[in-house]
């Protein structure tokens, strides 16, 4: 391998550039990114820096002495991968001949359809879709969230600490039931009414009203919610389309194994445009988490010097926090419903609790809410359990 | 010199979190030494007292970042920047801090909080 191209300059991509270096690939290193920035924090995008308590300096990813002496190409997507040769066009017309490849492109926001053209809607992933929203947060505005997960719950807190009135729509009977079951979404999601936040939970939106600028939503139950501005929190999307044809397997993500490899021996895949292997569910899985593309890719970049053969590092179970409310969550595993939920310290009713999910008896995640330390250990516990039966 | 509390009250491979502004977090190790450094995580808001202790380094709990207990360096990203250290003095069964003079790491978060804010 002389020449290997990561494909997504994010978290994924620079954590793969880093892993390659300190793997010891030698060769010329090229790093492509669709946006026109230096790689960035994503995170804060919900939060500080959509409060303005940061600035774009502050999201920078890179460190001072990261010595990756990498070409990086930024502001133009890659269109097409030949797969038997590693080569890569990008959309300016610019052809990288790379041999090996990283794919790292992410996801991006799913947006309401129709709605392109109207002014006040917003989706979260980029810099500049956070300063698009940040300059609609007036202090009085109506601020309607449709979408009651991580994103949804992240932007109507920082929407109430700006002073805005704020709902938030969720189609789902209980908000979060996917990523941490009904019982504690549901105790998760009280933090909505007390903080001052309208939460209608079990009700569609029909669609968006206004012309030129949006002026609220419609309800399948036939209400209307009068906004000032709309967030659109509804997932994302993979970053994949440009892959169709080139060899791939593709699913919901790039089709890998446990160790980031494709079906294609000079090809791996890290991060949100992935669905890796997971030996403890039997199946493969998009894990959109921040750490995963932190941590993952250092397995991929060995799988992919090793000639496409998975070296064995077991991906660690996922894990995400949330900061909401003045409250942090924090969550690791996978949780599935009929899970058995144990509350092992503090309680729901001030949600200052550890909790723990076990199946068949087996630890397979915990959640805590303002509890790092314990879940720290709980967390601990996880990994060192056993990942199958 | 800050008075922390008796050693006693500290046992091995426990933290305690110091409300000086900004906090500090003084560890006990299982090898018996203490340490004491800034509690807030140089990257994010998170507490290093809450953090895993292993050996001379503590794990941050939000994000995994490790700072050596002795120089306060930090090992991997998130993080970029290291912690202060403070000098610890252990006499007559009580532990003590020389709160550093050098400035802090803080971030970005907590910069805004405490009025340096970010927004220009």
């Amino acid at each position: 391998m002389k020449h290997i191209a990561i494909v997504g300059a994010s978290l994924a991509g620079l954590s793969a550039a880093r892993a390659l270096r300190a793997q010891g690939f030698e060769g010329k290193l090229t790093v492509v990114g669709d946006e026109a920035r230096r790689p960035y924090d994503r995170p804060p995008l919900s939060k500080e820096f959509l409060a303005g308590d940061m600035t774009e300096a502050d999201l920078a990813l890179e460190a001072d002495d990261d010595e990756l002496d990498a070409t990086w190409l930024f502001g133009s997507a890659a269109t097409r991968l030949d797969t038997s040769t590693g080569a890569i066009e990008l959309a300016d017309g610019t052809r990288v001949d790379a041999d090996a490849v990283v794919l790292a492109t992410g996801s991006r926001a799913r947006r309401w359809p129709g709605c392109e053209e109207l002014a006040g809607v917003h989706v979260i992933r980029t810099i500049d879709d956070a300063l698009a929203l940040r300059a609609d947060l007036q202090p009085g505005a109506r601020l309607v969230v449709i979408g009651a997960g991580f994103i949804g719950a992240e932007v109507a807190s920082t929407a109430r600490k700006l002073g805005l009135d704020v709902t938030v729509v969720e189609a789902a009977p209980t908000p979060l039931a996917g990523p941490l079951g009904e019982q504690l979404g549901a105790i998760v999601a009280r933090a909505h009414a007390a903080n001052g936040t309208t939460l209608v939970c079990g009700v569609g939106v029909a669609g968006l009203t206004g012309v030129d600028r949006v002026t609220g939503v419609d309800l399948t139950d036939g209400r209307h919610l009068p906004a000032d501005a709309v967030v659109v929190g509804i997932g994302g999307v993979p970053n994949i389309d440009w892959l169709r044809g080139s060899g791939l397997e593709l699913g919901n993500g790039v089709v890998c194994g446990a160790g980031g490899e494709t079906t294609v021996a000079n090809v791996v895949a890290v991060g949100d445009c992935s669905a890796w292997y997971d030996d403890s569910t039997g199946a493969a899985h998009r894990v959109e988490h921040w750490t995963g593309a932190l941590e993952r890719p250092a397995i991929a970049v060995a799988t992919l010097l090793a000639g496409g053969l998975h070296q064995g590092t077991v991906a660690k179970a996922p894990y995400f926090w949330s900061d909401q409310y003045g409250s942090r969550i924090q969550f690791a595993g996978i949780a599935r419903p009929g899970d058995e939920i144990t509350i092992e310290d503090g309680d729901c009713d001030t949600r200052c609790f550890l909790a723990t999910y076990r199946r068949e008896g087996r630890l397979v995640a915990v959640l805590g809410v303002d509890q790092a330390r314990l879940f720290t250990r709980w967390r601990r516990q996880l990994a060192a359990a056993p990942s199958t039966v | 010199m800050l008075e922390v509390c008796p050693l006693s009250e500290l046992p091995r491979g426990a933290a305690r979190r110091v409300d000086v502004e900004p906090p500090i977090a003084v560890f006990h190790t299982d090898e018996g030494e203490v340490f004491a450094i800034d509690d807030t995580c140089s990257h994010q808001d998170a507490s290093l007292a809450d953090g895993w202790l292993e050996g001379c380094e503590v794990e941050c709990p939000l994000h995994a970042s490790r700072f050596d207990l002795r120089t306060g360096a930090v090992d991997a990203p998130p993080a970029k920047l290291p912690v202060r250290t403070h000098a610890v003095t252990v006499e007559d069964g009580m532990i003590r801090v020389e709160l550093s003079a050098d400035k802090p790491n803080l971030p970005p978060d907590i910069r805004a909080r405490l009025g340096a804010g970010a927004r220009a």
